[in-house]
C-alpha cells in the first residue's frame, strides 16, 4: 500500500477516536440546516417571481459552513500540533516525507467536505423540499473551487500558527468574518453596494453567489469562479512558502 | 570499517558557529557516545548527520551515504530516536509499528521487535497512555523497524526515573547485540562510562577529548587520592618514595597521599595547553584509538603494603578514584550536577 494510503487510512481512524473530533466538525452544518428550516419564516416563499423560499438561499451557506469548519479547524489545529510534537519531525527520518501528511490531512478533509456536503444537499431536499441544484455540473465546479480556495487557506492558517490550539482559535475568529460576507446574518441580496463588492471578493461570498446561480440553473459568474480561483493560488502558494516541518 | 565518519563538521546559525570543525569516526558494531554540556552542539552535529539539518561545512558519510544528497536512501541504514518528537496522542504501539514498518523497503518482524522490547503487552495501548519509559522503548522500536545499520538515539533517558533509565541500558546494549551500531547522545557521565565503546567530548562546537571512557578518564582527570587515619606514626619517607606517589599531607590526625596524574604527570595549570594538543591530536588521527599506555600506579596497594610492613593499620580508608565526571569538569570546565544519579 503506498504511503499515502496507509498515513489517510490511520489518520481517518484517529480522528473518529477522538469523540470531540468528529463530534464537533461533522454535524454543525446538518444540524444548522435542520434549525435553519424548523423557523416557518425560511419556508415561506419570498420572491412570488421566481418561487423561492430563504432555506432555499441559505442551502449554499449552510453548504460552505460546514466546508469552513473542516477546512479552518480540522486540517490547521491536527497540522500544528503535529509539528508541535515533533510526528513531522519524527517522519523526516523516515523514508516518508512529511508532506505525505499534508496530502493525507488535505484527501481526509476533502473527503469530509464532500460528505458532509451530500449529506446537507439530502436533508435539504428530503425534509425541506429544496429543489437539487438545476445546474449540477455548474454546482460541482462552484463547489470544488470553493473547497480548493478554503483548504488553501486552512494551509496557510497551519503554516503559520505556532500551536494547535493557536492554529484552532485562528480558525474559529477566522470563521465570523467569513461567514458574515458568505451572508449567513444578511443575505447577500440585503447588503449594501460595499458589503456586497467585499462579499463577492471573498472566497465564501463568492463560493455562496455562484452556487446559488448554479441551483437556479445558471452558470456562476466568471467574477465568482476567478476569485475562488485566486484565493487558492494565493494561499496556496504563500503556504508553501512558509511551511516549516519543525 | 567506519561507518560513520564526520570530518571537520561546521554548523553556523547566522553568525555564530555551534559546530566548529568537529571530526570523529565510529566503527561498525561500536556503542558511540557523545557526550557534552548543554548547548555544547551534541544535538546540532547528530541532526546534521541525520539529514536534518545541512552543513556549512565538512564531511559526513553515514555508510558511505552523505546525509545531505542521499536521494532517500539514507532512512533505510540510519534509525534515529529524537529528543522530544512525540506521536499523535491516540495512536496505539501496534498501530504506530505497522504504519511506520510500511515505509520501509525491507522492515524488520515489529511483532518481534516490540516482544523483545518488552511492549507486547502494551500493543493496543495509546500513545498518550504509555509511560516515559514506554514511550522510549516505543521510539527505539521505531528507530530499527526499518532495519537499519546505525541508530542514533538522543538523549533517551533524560527525564527517565532510574530505574527506568537502567532498563533502557540494557535495551542499548541489546540494540548492540542485534548488530546496530549505536550513535548515542548524552550528558549523563554514569551511562557513557557504562555503555559506550569510545566517545567524543564535544565542547563549545568542538571536539576536545575523543577515546575509550577509561582512555578519557585517565588522560583528563586528576590524580588519585587516599586518605586514612593511621594506627601508629607512618613511615614517611618510606612512602615519600614509592612508585606512583606524587605527595603526603598530614592534617591533623589524618594522611592524605596523592598519586600522579595518570598518564600525564602534569599539573592542572597546563590543562589548557595540554586540552589543545588533544585537539589537534585528534583531527589528525580522526577516529583512531590512541590511547597510550598510561602508568596506572595502583598506589592504593603499594601505600597499603609499606604500611603494614611498618606495622600501621589504616583506619577510614578514603579512595577518590577520578571518574569521567572529573575528566568532565577538567575538560569542559563545567561539572554536571543533574548528570550524576
Amino acid at each position: 500500500m503506498p504511503p499515502l494510503i496507509r498515513l489517510t487510512a490511520a489518520e481517518a481512524r484517529l480522528f473518529f477516536r477522538e469523540p470531540l473530533n468528529w463530534s464537533l466538525m461533522l454535524p454543525v452544518a446538518p444540524i444548522l440546516l435542520i434549525i435553519l428550516g424548523s423557523i416557518p419564516a425560511f419556508r415561506e416563499v419570498r420572491d412570488e417571481t421566481t418561487g423561492l423560499r430563504m432555506i432555499d438561499q441559505y442551502t449554499p451557506m449552510v453548504v460552505v459552513a460546514g466546508l469552513t469548519i473542516l477546512a479552518l479547524s480540522m486540517l490547521p489545529q491536527v497540522f500544528a500540533a503535529y509539528r508541535e510534537k515533533g510526528v513531522l519531525r519524527r517522519l523526516r527520518t523516515t523514508p516518508v516525507h512529511p508532506s505525505r501528511m499534508l496530502g493525507a490531512h488535505l484527501l481526509l478533509s476533502g473527503a469530509f467536505a464532500c460528505g458532509v456536503t451530500i449529506i446537507v444537499l439530502a436533508i435539504a431536499r428530503i425534509v425541506f423540499g429544496v429543489p437539487m441544484p438545476e445546474n449540477l455540473l455548474g454546482y460541482v465546479l462552484a463547489f470544488v473551487l470553493c473547497a480548493l480556495a478554503m483548504l488553501s487557506i486552512g494551509l496557510l492558517l497551519a503554516a503559520l500558527a505556532p500551536s494547535g490550539t493557536s492554529a484552532g482559535a485562528v480558525g474559529m475568529i477566522l470563521f465570523f468574518p467569513l461567514m458574515f460576507f458568505a451572508g449567513l446574518w444578511i443575505p447577500r441580496s440585503a447588503m449594501n453596494e460595499t458589503l456586497l463588492t467585499i462579499s463577492d471578493f471573498s472566497p465564501l461570498g463568492a463560493g455562496v453567489q455562484a452556487m446559488q446561480d448554479a441551483a437556479a440553473g445558471d452558470w456562476p459568474q466568471l467574477l465568482h469562479l476567478a476569485v475562488m480561483a485566486g484565493w487558492a493560488v494565493l494561499a496556496g502558494l504563500l503556504a508553501a512558502r512558509l511551511f516549516r516541518w519543525e | 570499517m567506519a561507518i560513520i565518519e564526520v570530518e571537520r563538521l561546521e554548523k553556523r546559525y547566522g553568525e555564530r558557529a555551534v559546530v566548529d570543525g568537529v571530526s570523529f569516526a565510529v566503527e561498525e558494531g561500536e556503542i558511540f557516545g557523545i557526550l557534552g554540556p548543554n548547548g555544547a552542539g551534541k544535538t546540532t552535529t547528530v541532526e546534521c548527520l541525520e539529514g536534518l539539518r545541512s552543513r556549512d561545512g565538512g564531511e559526513i558519510r553515514v555508510a558511505g551515504i552523505d546525509p545531505q544528497h542521499n536521494g532517500g536512501e539514507l532512512p533505510h541504514v540510519l534509525g534515529v530516536q529524537l529528543q522530544e518528537s512525540e506521536l499523535p496522542e491516540r495512536l496505539t504501539v501496534g498501530e504506530a509499528m505497522s504504519l511506520y514498518s510500511g515505509f520501509y523497503r525491507a522492515p524488520v518482524d515489529w511483532r518481534g521487535l516490540i516482544d523483545e522490547l518488552g511492549l507486547s503487552a502494551s500493543i493496543t495501548t495509546q500513545f498518550r497512555r504509555l509511560s516515559g519509559g514506554q514511550k522510549q522503548r516505543l521510539f527505539i522500536a521505531l528507530a530499527l523497524v526499518g532495519g537499519p545499520r546505525v541508530a542514533v538515539l538522543d538523549e533517551l533517558t533524560t527525564g527517565l526515573d532510574p530505574q527506568a533509565r537502567r532498563d533502557t541500558w540494557d535495551l542499548i546494549e541489546s540494540v548492540r547485540d542485534r548488530g546496530v551500531t549505536v550513535l548515542m547522545v548524552t550528558h549523563f557521565m554514569e551511562e557513557a562510562q557504562r555503555l559506550c565503546d569510545r566517545l567524543a567530548v564535544i565542547d563549545a562546537g568542538a571536539v576536545v577529548a575523543l577515546d575509550t571512557p577509561a582512555g578519557v578518564v585517565a588522560r583528563h582527570s586528576g590524580p588519585p587520592r587516599l586518605r586514612f587515619r593511621p594506627s601508629a606514626p607512618v613511615p614517611w619517607t618510606t612512602l615519600e618514595n614509592l612508585p606512583g606517589v606524587r605527595s603526603i599531607e598530614a592534617t591533623g590526625d589524618q594522611i592524605a597521599i596523592t598519586g600522579h596524574t595518570n598518564g600525564h604527570p602534569q599539573s592542572n595549570q597546563h590543562q589548557n595547553q595540554h586540552r589543545h594538543q588533544h585537539r589537534n591530536q585528534h583531527r589528525d588521527e580522526h577516529g583512531h584509538e590512541h590511547r597510550d599506555e598510561h602508568r596506572d600506579e595502583p598506589i592504593v596497594q603499594s601505600v597499603m603494603t609499606a604500611l603494614s610492613a611498618s606495622g600501621v593499620t589504616a583506619w577510614d580508608l578514603h579512595v577518590d578514584q577520578p571518574t569521567l565526571d572529573d575528566a568532565f569538569l577538567a575538560l569542559t570546565g563545567q561539572d554536571l550536577v543533574e548528570g550524576t544519579l
